[in-house]
């Protein structure tokens, strides 16, 4: 019986390691481009919250985030307040915007949504694939639309960056639902200002920002987390040792 | 005599302070060849405490109200001093319950520890898991993202399955027509006070019980048949205090190197924990595409989805959920086998339950995964393998070959 007992032990263990893996895919036809971020990076993050204050709150608010907290990325208050606090708020602030909800669903068909958590409910993949698949498409009311989010209420806020693109002829038959990888489908017809190289940089730069913002305190928590193992493992050891001594006389 | 004893003293004079502790723990003799799957007991009170504390800090911050909920867990994870921590630890604990409970369950189905005289310790015990499953899903309506509120509505609508009061009923249940404000100020409510009360007396009664007959062991024969001439006490047990207070000590601290782990590394468990939809605040108006409950609910969801609607009514499917969890409560009387362990049992019971399990888990998987034709399917299989468990039991364990139980307990 000592067997079954030993088989039942490991398959507990195997499906406690597993579980994780079992990840599922959060619902998109399109193929999802790993999104090359490093949350260590502070300069990439920096250069994501200058591209988020200057091209993304223009519509979409951080409601949940504090100015004051990007002190997390080495930056001083005064710098903050200087450089990312374009909207008159103050530095204690959270990320707020002007737009009136209302305004922006008569505008966009839907109101923008806010980008606290947004990195924590699409994942940086799907956000590194959408902000580079947007194309021209005429038959939608603000002229683009997306591989990523078919039919997408934003227009391409990075089109000058980016430059045109549009669908390749052979794709445009199978392009709702049917897609197997993102870029190939398109093609760049107008340059922008940036290189693509350049472009998918900057979005690196600017999902990494929205990864952090997602979960400020990311860092701190694997940090301790790696004190508390160390320190339970240690714990673990001790009573290993005394559980022994107490059950020496248990025959 | 030193001040403790005598203030100890002082205390036993007016309240059984030493007599409490004695007879549930101290003096408590236990079988000496408790093996891994007997740590979960204590391991679920030690959830119990985890969860009671961190969900009192919780609510120093949380906001029970339906236009400031979402953004208030927000501020828990950001801007209170070890907010996050305290939400990771109550989020992670709410799975860990399960899976500790779950374990706790498998091993009293694996060694009979049902059967006579344990039937109430394991009714109290189901009473528990009842209760459990209500406060998990009271709780996860509070951070009131889409899921919390689409998982409710769900829920809730079942209730409008029963014939005739249906529709009263789940009414009654919100308080308002859809899930609304009202209905996370009840569930809050709820989930705080009301159901933690019944939880700890139920506690309490479990421990009480388990006290009063004795635990069974991995042989599954009864200690108390073989007792010392001498001392009155059983030959194969020893004292809790300190034996199994000390064991139970190491199995806390794997416990919690797993639970740390999870916390500080994947306290989202890769969606499983915290639903990756979750972190978009409730819409009334938007319906995800597919709205799946957290993983200790699924096999059950699995159930209820696989049972075909009948006249367009839902409720056999309501049927089929509800008393797929509370058959186990007859478990005590279904179970004719000659011996209680599962080392004992023939291959007929040990090939159900091995059925049992595998359908309860990929019963499991189904559940968080959209409906197709074969998986629906194969969940109807499944479900019938779950429920033939139960049904056939009492013909199955009978003509089962059992090999002779020991007369004493072994390693």
């Amino acid at each position: 019986m000592g067997k079954l007992m030993k088989l039942l032990r490991k398959a507990f263990l195997l499906l406690l390691v597993t579980t994780p893996l079992l990840a599922f895919a959060s619902g998109g036809e399109v193929k999802l481009e790993s999104a090359p971020i490093n949350p260590n990076d502070r300069i990439s993050l920096q250069r994501g919250a200058r591209t988020f204050v200057n091209y993304c709150m223009g519509c979409h608010s951080a409601a949940y985030m504090r100015y004051s907290r990007l002190t997390d990325l080495g930056l001083t208050e005064q710098q903050i307040k200087e450089n990312l606090v374009l909207t008159g708020s103050k530095v204690g602030d959270t990320m707020t915007i002007a737009m009136q909800k209302g305004n922006a669903k008569e505008w966009f068909g839907a109101a923008p949504p806010d980008l606290s958590v947004i990195a924590r409910s699409r994942g940086a993949d799907w956000l590194y694939t959408y902000l580079r698949t947007f194309y021209k498409d005429d038959s939608r009311p603000t002229g683009w639309n997306n591989l990523a989010f078919d039919k997408v209420g934003m227009p391409h806020v990075l089109w000058q960056l980016q430059g045109i693109q549009v669908l390749k002829a052979s794709e445009k038959e199978n392009a709702h639902g049917h897609n197997k990888a993102s870029s190939p489908a398109l093609e760049l017809v107008t340059p922008g200002q940036l290189s693509p190289k350049d472009y998918d940089l900057l979005v690196a730069d600017l999902v990494n920002y929205l990864a952090y913002m997602g979960e400020p305190a990311k860092a701190a928590r694997t940090q301790l987390g790696i004190i508390v193992l160390f320190f339970l493992t240690f714990m673990f050891a001790l009573l290993l040792l005394l559980k022994q001594e107490y059950w020496k006389d248990v025959k | 005599m030193s001040t403790l004893t005598r203030l100890v003293d002082w205390v036993d004079d007016r309240f059984p302070l030493t007599r409490l502790w004695k007879e549930q723990w101290g003096d408590y003799i236990a079988p000496k060849n408790f093996n891994f799957w007997y740590y979960f007991g204590s391991l679920a009170t030690l959830v119990l405490v985890i969860q009671i504390v961190s969900g009192i800090f919780l609510t120093m911050n949380y906001k029970p109200d339906a236009k400031l909920a979402f953004g208030s867990v927000e501020y828990i994870m950001r801007d209170v001093p070890w907010g996050w921590l305290i939400r990771y630890i109550h989020s992670t604990g709410a799975s860990m319950f399960f899976v500790v409970v779950y374990l706790h369950m498998f091993r009293g189905l694996m060694y009979g520890s049902y059967r006579k005289p344990r039937e109430l310790l394991w009714i109290f015990g189901m009473i528990i898991y009842l209760c459990l499953m209500a406060e998990a899903f009271l709780g996860y309506l509070l951070p009131w993202g889409q899921m919390s509120f689409w998982g409710a509505q769900v829920i809730v609508n079942l209730f409008s399955a029963v014939p005739f009061i249906g529709p009263d009923l789940s009414l009654w249940i919100r308080g308002d027509y859809v899930v609304s404000d009202a209905t996370l100020n009840r569930f809050f409510a709820f989930h705080v006070i009301a159901l933690p009360l019944v939880l700890l007396g139920l506690v309490a009664a479990h421990l009480m019980a388990l006290h009063e007959v004795g635990s069974n062991n991995p042989d599954g024969i009864e200690i108390k048949k073989n007792k010392d001439p001498k001392t009155g006490l059983p030959l194969d047990g020893i004292p809790s205090h300190p034996y199994y207070t000390i064991k139970d000590l190491l199995g806390v601290s794997v416990f919690l190197i797993v639970f740390s782990a999870i916390i500080f590394f994947a306290p989202e468990m890769g969606g499983y924990f915290l639903e990756h939809n979750n972190f978009v605040p409730a819409d009334p108006l938007k319906t995800p595409e597919h709205i799946a409950p957290v993983w200790y609910f699924t096999p059950y969801y699995a159930m209820l989805r696989a049972v075909p609607p009948l006249f367009g009514s839902q409720f056999p499917g309501v049927v089929v959920m509800g008393v797929a969890v509370l058959i186990f409560f007859l478990l005590p009387w279904l179970d004719k086998g000659k011996v209680k362990s599962i080392r004992y049992r023939g291959g007929i019971y040990k090939g159900w339950l091995a059925a049992f399990v595998i359908s309860f888990v990929i019963l499991g998987y189904l559940g968080v995964l959209p409906p197709t034709f074969g998986r629906t399917l194969l969940a109807r299989v499944l479900t019938i393998i779950y429920f033939a468990f139960f049904i056939l039991m009492p013909w199955y364990t009978k003509i089962d070959k059992t090999k002779p139980e020991p007369e004493r307990v072994t390693r």
